[in-house]
């Protein structure tokens, strides 16, 4: 029966993860616009090919 | 009317939509290829776009695009260069990079998003912009070295989204509530994990009762807990704490009892392992609690209420100094210095005009609807724009001292609302602590008579049992649902609170100008005999020569049809009068009835230009205000109430406005600030709940006074005042509707009051007899909390006036 408290112990982590993931992504401001990513991903992203030339004076934009 | 008719009729033949902006092209002049455009600023729009390849925009949404109202030069924004007003905008400056947040009013859809984030392919310079959908806020970055601030926000308003910018926008920056987020996300886990680590209790695993077990699950549960009693309940421990601080019950002292009696009870059973405790109760009870306070608080981030006259005028201010145009800030800005004012600009400070003559509307100030000509050396006061070509004012008074700002200034606008806001639930709430204190007093007292041992347990578990959460939840639900609801079609509500207030009411109060008008849109017609092609271009040719309120009007009029423009000899405009002029031989005149020689009756509510060629009079324009669409029926539905009309315009409409209102509702014209606030006290004091609807500066103090302030906006980058709600122009006629709805709410409201002490009646006969346990508490309570707010997220969805129409 002793295998009970690291399982619970393990499952107490996960918990956890998740919990810790939520707050990460209220401080990242998720939860701040629920609208506008739902459209952002439907845009074609037709520039890639000129990506290098366009953008090459340019830092990168997302991490 | 029948030439109105043919007229119409000509035009409706040839009419298309825009491909910018979905208006419709009163002309198809303004083509490009197979597309058709309404002006020839939505033309510029698209070929700016059509250019950088981003005719994307066009594909995601049909015919996003913003109608640009009026051709923008950048001499209106170079106040902008101050490098004092660009740090109190930016977020973030360096020399290679400026972050900064703009607010723009105009995005509506995923074109705007599109469009707005691929800014950087219009312009070198900009490295990055991301909108943010709900705060109708873009953030965006760019190297100052290669566009300056004025470009960008020039290079917006180009294509139809000019940012606004002003004193108050950027003042205070609404940030979101995380907190709240926090304490919930907290419960929620908290919850979960309880729930879970109480399932050999609730399945009756007689292995885990007397095993290791029995104390190990428990006493995890009551770690759990901590958290929530400390962290996640704040919110209600500091609330309950307030109420009593000013002696009230309000409905968060019994939530605070029944919390403290949950988790005092639990620690005792588990520390004294005489029981398995209520920490699933707890934890359930303030995570459903939290998610009532959070459905309630999602606020409005892009409308803000409580505006003053800061927010009206712009951050900066163009000077003359040494011959020169110089941009200072606002609050820098001087007695005796010359202010330059450009086209649609606002004057900043009463001054004396040094140009020749300017037109000038004040009717965001007084309510007058016809814009003021004002000669040189005459007085221009604060607050007014300027509708001509650029013009100088000397500034007698700085912007501080203006009759604007003193206005403001008054001690009726530092008064709180004279009427608190009596919270539905806290009323309740009162008598409910009450109550439940003396039921468990007196459960508790009868119980030390029959089992001195099963006291404490049957007292505390009245505590646990009676805890209103359902109540607490009712109205947070309902009217935040209610107010969501309103939000969609158009009506902004401050706080649930106003959702009370509107059903109190028994005065309507309204504004005359830009209220039950349309702001800027004066309606015009022509009654004579039928318009030639050739009169046409006549009347265009001779109107185009002038800037005056009533030319502008004409030519926008004639607009639409086949013109062509003449030459124009011998040109004279009589000031006050009319125009003349000869024009392929022939000699028009468009002008007042004595200019033209008519001697006509008219309506003195009107404004009449006469038109006669070769001095005969052909027929006249007519221009008038325009109500708004559905008025009429709109006042029939509101028969309830006592309505009255109260404006700063001169009674030239009383008789229109008669028969739209009928015998008995007073109309009273050429009213102060001042008089509209004091009328609506004086029926304050005869006990009278009062809405104030109205738009303008002029109303901004009877706004405030009345139990609920409402301003009508048609245009959301146009400031409107402090308030209580603001109402889109376009549901305007709809308000009847939104009335019965608030009704209807607070109904349901009190429906729900009635469920859940139906379910705290099931709950106290079963704990006032001591048979409460664990198990018992860890279905009733979330049973009735959640019925609730099913009841509540159903009922007033179903019963929304939208849903009633289909």
């Amino acid at each position: 029966m002793s295998a009970l408290y690291v399982l619970i112990g393990f499952s107490l982590l996960i918990a956890l993860g998740f919990f810790l993931s939520f707050i990460w992504a209220v401080k990242s401001g998720q939860y701040e616009d629920d609208y506008s990513p739902s459209v952002r991903m439907l845009f074609e992203d037709e520039s890639l090919a000129d990506v290098p030339t366009s953008k090459a004076n340019q830092k990168p934009l997302d991490l | 009317m029948e030439k109105q008719a043919i007229i119409k009729q000509h035009l409706e033949f040839s009419r298309e939509d825009c491909y910018h902006c979905g208006e419709a092209c009163p002309s198809m002049e303004v083509v490009l290829g197979d597309k058709c455009f309404c002006c020839e600023g939505c033309k510029t729009v698209y070929e700016i776009l059509h250019a950088h390849d981003l005719c994307t925009y066009y594909e995601l949404a049909e015919q996003p695009g913003v109608q640009l109202t009026l051709p923008s030069s950048l001499e209106k924004y170079s106040y902008l260069d101050h490098p004092e007003i660009q740090d109190q905008l930016a977020d973030f400056v360096s020399e290679q990079e400026v972050r900064l947040r703009l607010h723009i009013p105009q995005i509506h859809c995923a074109s705007c998003i599109w469009l707005l984030e691929n800014l950087y392919k219009l312009r070198p310079g900009i490295n990055f912009s991301r909108v943010q959908f709900l705060r109708k806020e873009l953030s965006v970055s760019y190297e100052p070295s290669l566009i300056q601030l004025k470009e960008l926000v020039g290079l917006l308003a180009s294509i139809g989204y000019e940012p606004a910018i002003n004193l108050g926008t950027h003042s205070s920056t609404p940030r979101h509530n995380k907190e709240l987020l926090y304490r919930l996300g907290l419960a929620g886990f908290c919850a979960g994990n309880i729930m879970l680590l109480s399932f050999p209790e609730y399945l009756g695993l007689t292995a885990f009762e007397e095993g290791e077990f029995s104390q190990f699950f428990p006493r995890l549960n009551l770690l759990f807990g901590l958290p929530v009693l400390l962290y996640s309940a704040y919110p209600f421990f500091r609330s309950a704490f307030q109420g009593l601080q000013h002696k009230k019950l309000n409905i968060d002292v019994p939530i605070v009892l029944g919390i403290l009696a949950l988790f005092g009870r639990s620690a005792y059973e588990i520390m004294s392992q005489t029981g398995a405790g209520y920490m699933d109760s707890l934890a359930g009870l303030v995570f459903l609690l939290l998610v009532g306070r959070w459905f309630q608080q999602r606020t409005y981030d892009s409308i803000s209420f409580d505006r003053d006259y800061k927010s009206f005028f712009p951050l900066g201010a163009n000077i003359l100094k040494k011959g020169e145009v110089e941009s200072v800030p606002f609050h820098t800005l001087k007695k005796g210095q010359t202010l330059v004012i450009p086209h649609e600009g606002i004057i900043a400070g009463d001054g004396i005009l040094l140009s020749d003559a300017a037109h000038i509307d004040y009717s965001f100030v007084n309510g007058e609807a016809a814009p003021v000509k004002v000669e040189k050396g005459e007085k221009v006061f604060a607050g007014g724009k300027q509708l001509g070509t650029s013009i100088q004012v000397l500034l007698r008074k700085e912007p501080s001292q203006s009759y604007l700002t003193q206005l403001w200034n008054h001690e009726s606008f530092k008064e709180n609302s004279a009427v608190s806001i009596g919270e539905l639930a806290n009323h309740y709430g009162q008598y409910f602590t009450l109550a439940i204190i003396a039921i468990s007093l007196l459960a508790g007292i009868l119980w030390l008579w029959i089992d001195p041992a099963k006291a404490a347990h049957v007292f505390t578990s009245v505590l646990i049992v009676a805890c209103p959460c359902a109540l607490a939840l009712a109205s947070p639900i309902i009217l935040g649902n209610a107010m969501r609801i309103m939000s969609m079609s158009g009506m902004y509500v401050k706080d649930t609170g106003v959702i009370e207030a509107l059903t109190k009411l028994d005065h309507i109060i309204f504004d005359k100008t830009g209220t039950i008008t349309y702001a800027h849109l004066q309606h015009i017609s022509w009654e004579g005999e039928p318009l030639t092609t050739k009169n046409i271009s006549l009347i265009y040719s001779l109107v185009h020569h002038s800037t005056h309120p009533v030319s502008t009007s004409i030519k926008s009029y004639l607009e639409g049809q086949p013109t062509e423009i003449f030459q124009v000899e011998s040109f004279q405009a009589e000031k006050g009068r009319g125009l003349s002029a000869n024009i392929q031989h022939s000699h028009v005149r468009i002008g007042k009835a004595n200019f033209v020689n008519v001697n006509q009756l008219y309506k003195p509510s009107q404004t009449h230009a006469f038109v006669s060629i070769d001095h005969e009079v052909i027929g006249c324009f007519i221009l008038g205000n325009t109500y708004r669409k559905g008025l009429k029926k709109m006042i029939g539905e509101l028969e309830n109430y006592s309505l009255a009309l109260i404006s700063g315009d001169h009674q030239g409409e009383r008789t229109n406005l008669r028969t739209l209102f009928g015998e008995g509702v007073p109309l009273l014209f050429q009213q102060s600030p001042e008089d509209k606030r004091a009328f609506i006290q004086h029926l304050q004091q005869q006990g009278h709940h009062v809405m104030m609807i109205g738009d303008g500066l002029n109303d901004a103090g009877a706004l405030k006074v009345s139990q609920v302030g409402m301003a009508i906006s048609d245009n959301n980058l146009h400031f409107s005042p402090a308030c209580d709600i603001i109402l889109e122009g376009k549901t305007f006629s709809q308000l009847p509707d939104w009335l019965q709805f608030a009704k209807t709410s607070i109904s349901l409201v009190k429906a729900a009051f009635i469920i859940s002490i139906g379910y705290n009646i099931i709950g106290l006969s079963i704990a006032v007899q001591g048979h409460l346990s664990p198990l018992i508490a860890a279905i009733l309570m979330p049973i009735s909390s959640l019925s609730i707010v099913g009841f509540g997220l159903l009922t007033t969805t179903l019963s929304s006036p939208k849903k009633g129409a289909e």
